[in-house]
């Protein structure tokens, strides 16, 4: 959100954090994850480094949340929430394979 | 003071103290020998004190009685001094050299000491609550069953398994070294925590009991904040929330002993001293990049000394349980939460919300669900608050619940005489029936 006012920021941030704390608040917060910068660096085979990833794909990765949830349908309901879906954005929903 | 006042009164306050610069002198193995010089000292003071009447300095009388006792009981157990001289604190070459050292900073030094060795984690929480009473705040094992409403027996049993587990442990009656008390003071303060909360929660009518359990826990945080050395910003935070919460003690209990709402409470009897102390010790508490739940329920607690309902106050409090549910989930926070959020947000969002926390076996689910619904669908609060009362056995919840209901119901039989939408024959019997 470039262009968005402190206000709108403010609001944003409060949609984010009530959302959370919706997903604490019954129990099924892992961990609050974090947000990424839209660009970074892309490291491709053959010692190939470039700017991205918005220059090569159109979507990038915003951030992520860890929830406990029984099933992927309950961690899909939980995502229903996430305000990133209110300006165009998407979410994935994928169970962790643990190590 | 009448002599008849003061020994109970010295007894509070000078026991502990003595008896801690005996403990920490003896060490864990032997806390009796303390404890039995300390209480010879007092029955020695209330035989002598009422034939001869009050020495000129009480306080002095005492700490020199129990120094000569001291000396007495290591000159005549030679076994025992033998046995114990290599652990004696103080390294003197003979037990003749030992000073008891009585001294106010010896006597904070030694009651820190003793709090760390009584909150270690290897007793359960219950039983490290139960041991600071008897070992730091000096009460009987009959005092601290009034106070967990249940008898003495089990009680007694909870203390002398607690003190074996010290000893077989063999906990170290010091100050944890500074790479350690990071580690140690979460457990101190969760204790203490519990404490106060067992005054302030509990559902016991003795109020005068309850307060000098709040009292108590309060004097011991206040131990940590004296030392710098424990003077930590949570530590200053947990002081913090203790005055916000006890500065509405009066206003929340009725003659009765039985609970005044929040809403109900006469903010004049809130007392002002202790929240302006607990904003002084919240603005310690931000020194530093620390954020513990304490923090958290400070800040809440400090937003509840404004009785007034502002959108601001109740969206500070939503996002501060936003937070501290983050850091530590609790069933009593995900409610409060909810009930923030519908001041916050609205009805609607809290309604949503709340119908996802699944606390069904929990009555205050209930209860908030009710008051979620009340004017939004009253039969439907109406049946929620109805559920709320099976659930309960608490007498003051189910007077609470009972002026709830009655409440909704009048607002049901309003909208039904003007010829509103008829309610569910269901409904009807409830409203017929008496709640309470």
């Amino acid at each position: 959100m470039p262009n968005a006012s402190p206000d709108e920021m403010q609001a944003m941030t409060k949609r984010w954090m009530d959302w959370i704390g919706g997903i604490a608040a019954q129990n099924k917060l892992g961990d609050r994850g974090n947000r990424l910068f839209p660009s970074g660096k892309v490291v491709k085979p053959g010692n190939i480094i470039t700017d991205g990833p918005y220059s090569e794909i159109k979507e990038s990765i915003g951030g992520y949340s860890i929830v406990k949830a029984n099933s992927l349908e309950e961690a899909t309901e939980l995502a229903k929430g996430c305000p990133g879906l209110t300006n165009g954005g998407t979410v994935e929903v994928r169970e962790i394979s643990e190590m | 003071m009448k002599q008849t006042e003061l020994i109970p009164h010295l007894f509070r306050t000078e026991y502990r103290k003595i008896v801690s610069v005996l403990y920490k002198l003896f060490g864990i193995e032997h806390i009796e020998i303390a404890e039995d010089i300390a209480s010879d000292t007092f029955l020695l003071a209330s035989e002598l004190w009422g034939l001869k009447g009050l020495p000129e300095n009480p306080t002095a009388w005492l700490y020199t009685v129990a120094k000569n006792k001291t000396k007495d009981y290591l000159k005549h157990n030679s076994i025992f001094t033998q046995k114990i001289s290599k652990e004696i604190k103080y390294s003197a070459a003979t037990f003749h050299e030992i000073e008891i050292d009585l001294s106010t900073q010896n006597i904070n030094d030694s009651q820190l000491a003793m709090i760390f060795a009584v909150c270690h984690p290897c007793n359960p929480a219950e039983a490290q609550i139960g041991l600071a009473l008897n070992l730091l705040c000096g009460f009987s094992a009959t005092e601290i069953a009034k106070a967990f409403l249940t008898n003495k027996e089990v009680i007694y049993k909870r203390l002398q398994r607690a003190k074996e587990k010290l000893r077989t442990e063999k906990i170290k009656i010091e100050q944890p070294g500074l790479s350690e008390l990071n580690e140690r003071l979460p457990a101190v303060l969760l204790t203490l925590y519990l404490l106060f909360n067992e005054g302030y929660y509990s559902s016991n009518q003795d109020v005068s009991l309850r307060k000098d359990l709040c009292l108590e826990a309060m004097r011991l945080t206040y131990l940590l904040i004296e030392n710098n050395y424990t003077n930590k910003p949570a530590v200053n935070a947990l002081f913090s929330l203790m005055c916000f919460h006890s500065s509405r003690f009066e206003a929340r209990i009725n003659e009765e002993g039985g609970a005044i709402l929040y809403e109900d409470q006469d903010a004049n009897l809130w007392d002002k001293e202790l929240i302006k102390k607990g904003e002084y010790y919240l603005n310690l508490s931000s020194k530093g990049d620390e954020l513990s739940k304490y923090h958290l329920e400070a800040a809440i607690a400090y937003w509840h000394t404004h009785k007034e309902d502002t959108k601001q106050k109740w969206e500070n409090i939503l996002q501060l349980y936003n937070q501290l549910l983050q850091i530590e989930y609790s069933p009593i926070a995900a409610l409060n939460r909810t009930f923030a959020l519908a001041k916050a947000n609205g009805k609607k969002d809290a309604i949503t919300e709340a119908e996802k926390l699944n606390l069904t076996d929990n009555h205050l689910y209930y209860s908030l669900l009710g008051n979620l619904y009340t004017d939004v669908d009253n039969a439907k609060a109406l049946e929620y608050y109805q559920k709320a009362l099976s659930l309960t056995n608490s007498n003051s919840d189910k007077v609470t619940i009972g002026k709830n209901m009655e409440e909704v119901m009048s607002k049901l039989l309003e909208s039904t005489k003007r010829g509103k939408p008829a309610i569910s024959p269901s409904v009807k019997q409830q409203i017929t029936r008496n709640p309470v």
